[in-house]
C-alpha cells in the first residue's frame, strides 16, 4: 500500500499550509478516501503517521464523521434526505421506491456494487425538497419519475 | 428595499471575481485596510447593531471586540459555513452564488481582529460550494487581495478552506474548533470562550456566513445606515428560508421584523395546496419551539420571537399544513438530534435516544398510557443540563409540540393511530 509521489507532494503541501500537524487530518483522510474509495486499516495507519497521532485517535475520528467510509461502498452512493422539510414533501415514498427498485434496504449495496443506499440528515436544500445526493451531486425537487430517470442515466 | 446579501445572485457568473468587481466589489476591504484602523472597523460594526445570523443572535461588534488587542499570540478568524440545521439553506446561496461577498467580509473581519490566518469551515456535503469557494479563493490570491502585503498596506492574510465530514454538531463553535484541529467534533465547556482560547489555544473569532456577508455593506455605507434597516435592536436584512407546505419555497431577503404571515402568504404564496389549512410553523430551524397557526402575526426578529415563546434561530421557516401528524413531525425532528448527539453528556446522549424511541413507539401504535408525560419529562431533564446547546435544541421542540398539540399525542396512544 503506497501512494504516488504526486500524492505525497500534495500531502506535503497541506502540512505546510496548516499551523499544526494534527490539523491536516480531515483533509488528509479526504485525499486518501478519494484515491481509494474508502479507508482501510492500512490507510488509517498511514494517516496516523502523517498527522503524528495515534491509530486510536484516527479510529475515533473516522467513526465520528459520517462521510468517512470504513468499508467498501458502491460506485454510486445514494443519500436520501428524510429530515422534516423533505419528509413534508414526500421523501418517504422516494426512499421506498429506491429500495424496491434496487432491491436493497437502507445501508445496503447492490450485488453488482453499483449502488449503495443510505439516508442522510438535512442536506441544506429544503427549499427544493425532496432531495438526494449521489456522490458529489444534488438532485432536487424529486418525484418518482425523476428518480427513475436519474438512476437510468447513471452508467 | 435595497438588497444587501442577494443583490448579485441573479447575475450571470455571479460567483466570478470579475462580475463581483464590476458590481463594485472589493472596495470595502480597500476602504477598511487603507483608511480605517482595526478599532474603527469594529466601531462601525458596533454602530450597525448587527447580531449574529448563526442562531444565537449575539451582537457581532461586541464579539469582535472580545478578541484581545495587545496579545502576542496569533489570532484566527473562522467563518462557520457548516450549515446543517434542518430547514436552513441560506448560507449555501451566498457560498455558491456570491462567494466573494463572503471572502471580502472575512478579509475585513480578519483585519479588525488582527488575524493573519482565516478559515472557512464548510460542511462536507456542500461539495459544489466547496469547489466554488476554492476557485474564488484562488482568484482572490491572484488579485492580491489575499496573501502578503495586501494592497500594499502591509496587512497579510491567508485563507484556508477546511471541509467538515458530516457531523451537525461541528456547527457549534467549540466543536468546530476541535474539528479544525483534526479531532472528533466534541463541544467544549465555555468559558473559556474562543476569543481567549480558541483553535490551537489562540484567540479565535467565529462568525456565520450570513453575518460576515453583511460586513462589506456596513463598511461601504456605514453602521448608521445599516442600523436604520429592520427594527431597533434587530437591525439589517435577513435571509429567510421557506420550506415545507408552501407554494414558493426558497430564500427571501427582507428586513428583520417582517410579520411571519406576510412571509408565508405574500412572499411564499401561501399553502401548497389551496384546500389545506395552515397548522403549524417552525420559525427558526427545527431546534426552536413550534408556533400554531394563530401565532403567525408575530414579527420575525430576535426579540419578537422570543417574546412569543420561540426563537429566530437560523430563520429556517418550516410550514406544515393540516395533513401533518404532529407525533410524526416530532419524531422526525427528534431522530435528527438523536443521530447528531456527540455523546459527551449523559442527558443528551441518553435522553435524545429515549425520546426517539418513545416517539417511534407512539408512531407505531404501541404507545402506552403516560408516554406523553414521560416524553415531556425526559425533554425537561435534558434542557439546561448539557455542555452545548444541542441538548436544548433537542428538548425545546419536543416540549413545544407536546404543549401545543397534546391531544394528538394522547389520541395516538389511545387509538393507536393518527388524528389526521
Ligand atoms: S449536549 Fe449533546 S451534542 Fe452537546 S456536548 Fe453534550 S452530548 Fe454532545
Amino acid at each position: 500500500m503506497s501512494f504516488s509521489p504526486e500524492f505525497e507532494r500534495k500531502v506535503g503541501d497541506i502540512i505546510r499550509e496548516y499551523p499544526n500537524r494534527e490539523a491536516i487530518l480531515l483533509p488528509l483522510l479526504y485525499m486518501i478516501q478519494s484515491e481509494r474509495g474508502f479507508l482501510s486499516k492500512e490507510d488509517e495507519l498511514y494517516a496516523a503517521e502523517k498527522a503524528g497521532v495515534s491509530p486510536a485517535w484516527i479510529r475515533g475520528v473516522v467513526t465520528f464523521y459520517t462521510m468517512f467510509q470504513g468499508k467498501e461502498i458502491g460506485k454510486y452512493l445514494i443519500q436520501v434526505c428524510t429530515t422534516l422539510s423533505c419528509f413534508l414533501r414526500g421523501s418517504d415514498s422516494i426512499l421506498e421506491h429506491i429500495k424496491q427498485r434496487l432491491g436493497i434496504d437502507v445501508g445496503g449495496t447492490t450485488p453488482d456494487k453499483k449502488f449503495t443506499l443510505v439516508t442522510v440528515e438535512c442536506l441544506g436544500s429544503c427549499g427544493t425538497a425532496p432531495v438526494m445526493q449521489i456522490n458529489d451531486d444534488y438532485y432536487e425537487d424529486l418525484d418518482i419519475e425523476k428518480v427513475d430517470e436519474i438512476l437510468n442515466s447513471l452508467p | 428595499m435595497e438588497l444587501i446579501l442577494t443583490k448579485n445572485i441573479h447575475k450571470l457568473n455571479s460567483e466570478s471575481i470579475d462580475v463581483y468587481l464590476s458590481g463594485g466589489g472589493y472596495r470595502s476591504h480597500e476602504k477598511a485596510l487603507k483608511t480605517m484602523t482595526p478599532d474603527q472597523v469594529i466601531e462601525e460594526v458596533k454602530k450597525s447593531g448587527i447580531r449574529g445570523r448563526g442562531g444565537a443572535g449575539f451582537p457581532m461588534g461586541g464579539k469582535w471586540g472580545f478578541v484581545p488587542k495587545d496579545d502576542s499570540r496569533p489570532h484566527y478568524m473562522v467563518c462557520n459555513a457548516d450549515e446543517s440545521e434542518p430547514g436552513t439553506f441560506k448560507d449555501r446561496i451566498i457560498i455558491e452564488k456570491d462567494p466573494h461577498l463572503l471572502i471580502e467580509g472575512i478579509i475585513i473581519g480578519s483585519y479588525a481582529i488582527r488575524a493573519h490566518l482565516a478559515f472557512i469551515y464548510i460542511r462536507g456535503e456542500y461539495v459544489h460550494g466547496y469547489n466554488i469557494l476554492k476557485k474564488a479563493i484562488a482568484e482572490t490570491y491572484d488579485k492580491g487581495f489575499l496573501g502578503k502585503n495586501i494592497l500594499g498596506t502591509g496587512f497579510n492574510l491567508d485563507l484556508i478552506l477546511h471541509r467538515g465530514a458530516g457531523a451537525y454538531i461541528c456547527g457549534e463553535e467549540t466543536a468546530l474548533m476541535d474539528s479544525i484541529e483534526g479531532k472528533r467534533g466534541n463541544p467544549r465547556l465555555k468559558p473559556p470562550f474562543p476569543a481567549q482560547i480558541g483553535i490551537f489555544k489562540n484567540p479565535t473569532n467565529i462568525n456565520n456566513v450570513e453575518t460576515l456577508a453583511n460586513v462589506p455593506a456596513i463598511i461601504e455605507k456605514g453602521g448608521e445606515w445599516y442600523s436604520k434597516i429592520g427594527r431597533a435592536n434587530n437591525t439589517g436584512t435577513k435571509l429567510y428560508c421557506l420550506s415545507g407546505h408552501i407554494k414558493r419555497p426558497g430564500v427571501y431577503e427582507l428586513p428583520l421584523g417582517i410579520p411571519l404571515r406576510e412571509l408565508i402568504y405574500n412572499h411564499g404564496g401561501g399553502m401548497l395546496q389551496d384546500d389545506r389549512k395552515l397548522k403549524a410553523v417552525i420559525p427558526g430551524g427545527s431546534s426552536v419551539p413550534v408556533l400554531t397557526a394563530d401565532q403567525v402575526d408575530v414579527l420575525m426578529d430576535f426579540d419578537s420571537l422570543q417574546a412569543a415563546g420561540s426563537m429566530l434561530g437560523s430563520a429556517g421557516i418550516i410550514v406544515m399544513d393540516d395533513s401533518v401528524c404532529m407525533v410524526k413531525a416530532t419524531h422526525r425532528i427528534t431522530k435528527f438530534y438523536a443521530h447528531e448527539s456527540c455523546g459527551q453528556c449523559t442527558p443528551c446522549r441518553e435522553g435524545t435516544g429515549w425520546m426517539e424511541k418513545l416517539l417511534r413507539r407512539m408512531e407505531a401504535g404501541r404507545g402506552e398510557n403516560g408516554d406523553t408525560e414521560l416524553l415531556y419529562d425526559v425533554a425537561q431533564n435534558i434542557l439546561g443540563n448539557t455542555i452545548c446547546p444541542l441538548g436544548d435544541a433537542a428538548a425545546m421542540p419536543v416540549m413545544s409540540f407536546v404543549e401545543k398539540f397534546r391531544e394528538e399525542f394522547e389520541f395516538h396512544i389511545s387509538n393507536k393511530r393518527c388524528m389526521v
